[in-house]
């Protein structure tokens, strides 16, 4: 079945330059391993497609059951050259939660997650 | 020496919320006050005020602050740290020096004064022995903008604030400083912590970094059952409790609003955060894939199990420089059709900007309330929007074409698609922009001073 980040995690995000970064944590220590598996920093790219215009890191936090993505070239020259609305990269954290990832159901079953 | 000592963040950036350091002195106990007032670009802005007035250039909220909180903290024993000097550390410290004399309290604190920061009047000849501050993101040497240069700051780090504080300091004000470093130097003072005791160095810069940005580790921000949030009418700031061993619970008052959890901490720990392993400030490298979190009771989250390491040879330099002019356009249009009409109104404007043969670095168009936060994930808006945000921005080298821009705005009222207001505000204003420049230097460059000054 097909689950949007929405219900498996929650983030904040921020800027360093143009750079935005987004803090991804599991809304449960279990969801932690499916986060590391499906969202991977190219699934994050293609998200972001027209939004993030350079390469995606990923960092693992697995103290904390959280992914840290750097989303190079996104603020539109960031800081106060931007002309965005968001300069700070502040939404990009709920634009992250946005995405959807496959989870074989008996794995969402096992989590919880069904229904 | 104290088994513990609680630091409280008084605000997240120049501009929060002006009673909270106030509350935070007055509505519990705390022996330290920090307060940071530095974004990337504050020091452009009172680098331009010193240049109209010699006495101006630093934080004039501080001084304002530090009347109504002086009293209470002489007679509760609290000390603060402030990176409030700006350009002007010696004039911020004089206003100070001006406002415990009208309150009687002249001759009953000192006050510690840290500069070596400023680094403008040394570009040049830095530049002539080949240190070239290079921009740490597009990698450009700093001669490229040198001629548009207004500021140009190393960030110090606790050390000297440490000086100030063992030389009998109260209140420590600072030019450019880490905003960790305001944290991480009550602890080092208290703890009689050694230069090269890099988990607890860590462990202070981790905590300097949850209580940094004010209210956003305590309830502000919080994405995680943000309905959940008690009173955030009433929110209390950040307080850290530090013990010598370098753990330390992160709190904030009694019967105040908000909220100190887990999920509240985890949300502040990975905000702006970079590599992880590698939260480089002057004082060490600490390692937030250490850091542990546990529940100490209701709004208490303790932090331990941090790790550090060494510091690198170098300093961040924080330069701004005169970066061309910007706009930006607002209109607001309404249903039928509300997006529509905003995307024909932007159509026609570009046509009309086009026609003036003006020039743009950038035109940006976003329509607030379809996507100007979300961009193409948003999907395509609803075609029944009840209304719809026409927001569009310039920017150019060129003042004189971001001036025409803004005179093409109010027309649109008339001469564009109907339904159409928001126009009351006037004309758009033209902003100067001040950009950012961080780079390297290495650390045997500079030299901090500190300076103890009898109020």
């Amino acid at each position: 079945m097909r689950i949007q980040l929405l219900k498996l995690a929650h983030a904040r995000s921020g800027d360093k330059g143009d750079t935005a970064n987004v803090g991804l944590i599991a809304l449960e220590d279990e969801y932690y391993p499916l986060l590391v598996r499906e969202v991977t920093a190219e699934r994050v790219r293609q998200h972001f497609k027209g939004i993030c215009k350079g390469k995606v890191d990923r960092f693992e936090l697995p103290n904390l059951g959280a992914l840290n993505f750097l989303l190079h070239e996104s603020l539109g020259g960031g800081g106060t050259l931007s002309l965005m609305t968001d300069a700070q990269g502040k939404t990009f954290s709920t634009a992250m939660l946005r995405m959807e990832i496959d989870v074989p159901d008996q794995e969402a079953q096992t989590l919880g997650l069904m229904g | 020496m104290k088994e513990s000592i609680r630091i409280a963040g008084g605000q997240g950036f120049w501009g929060d919320l002006p009673d909270a350091p106030v509350r935070q002195v007055e509505e519990g106990p705390i022996d330290y006050l920090m307060l940071d007032y530095l974004a990337e670009v504050t020091m452009s802005i009172m680098q331009k005020q010193r240049s109209r007035d010699p006495n101006a250039g630093y934080a004039r909220d501080f001084v304002g602050l530090m009347r109504q909180i002086l009293p209470s903290c002489i007679e509760k024993d609290i000390k603060v740290t402030a990176n409030a000097g700006g350009v002007n550390v010696e004039g911020c410290a004089a206003a100070v020096k001006d406002v415990a004399r009208e309150l009687g309290l002249s001759g009953k604190f000192q006050l510690g004064i840290v500069t070596g920061d400023d680094i403008m009047p040394r570009l040049d000849d830095f530049i002539a022995r080949g240190i070239e501050l290079r921009n740490m993101d597009t990698n450009e040497p700093l001669s490229t903008v040198r001629d548009r240069i207004q500021s140009a700051n190393v960030y110090l780090g606790a050390w000297p604030m440490v000086e100030a504080l063992n030389r009998g300091a109260r209140i420590v004000i600072t030019g450019r400083a880490t905003d960790t470093g305001l944290t991480l130097a009550p602890m080092i003072h208290e703890f009689g912590w050694a230069v090269d005791d890099w988990n607890r160095l860590a462990s202070g810069t981790i905590a300097g970094h949850i209580i940094e940005c004010g209210a956003q580790s305590s309830g502000g921000n919080c994405q995680y059952e943000w309905r959940s949030i008690p009173n955030l009418a009433n929110v209390g700031f950040p307080i850290v409790e530090a013990a010598a061993d370098g753990t330390f619970v992160v709190t904030k008052h009694k019967g105040t609003g908000g909220w100190v959890i887990i999920p509240s901490i985890k949300e502040q720990l990975v905000y702006e955060m970079g590599d992880p392993r590698e939260y480089l400030t002057p004082d060490c490298i600490a390692d937030f894939t250490t850091v542990r979190l546990a529940y100490d009771g209701t709004d208490r989250v303790r932090v331990f199990g941090i790790e550090g390491r060494p510091a690198t040879e170098f300093l961040k330099v924080s330069i701004s420089y005169a970066a061309g002019f910007k706009a930006v356009g607002t209109l607001v249009y309404s249903w039928p059709e509300a997006y529509e009409k905003a995307q024909v109104a932007d159509r026609i404007l570009r046509t009309r900007l086009d026609r003036l043969g003006l020039k743009f670095d950038q035109v940006l168009t976003e329509f607030v309330g379809a996507n100007a936060t979300h961009g193409p994930l948003a999907g395509e808006p609803r075609p029944d929007l009840p209304e719809v945000q026409l927001r569009v921005a310039v920017r150019s080298n060129e003042r004189a074409a971001v001036e025409r821009f803004t005179k093409e705005i109010a027309p649109l009222v008339l001469t564009g698609p109907p339904g159409v207001t928001g126009f009351a505000g006037g004309r758009p204003k033209v902003e100067e922009i001040v950009a950012y420049w961080p780079a390297l230097i290495p650390k045997n460059e500079i030299v901090p001073q500190v300076q103890i000054i009898e109020a």
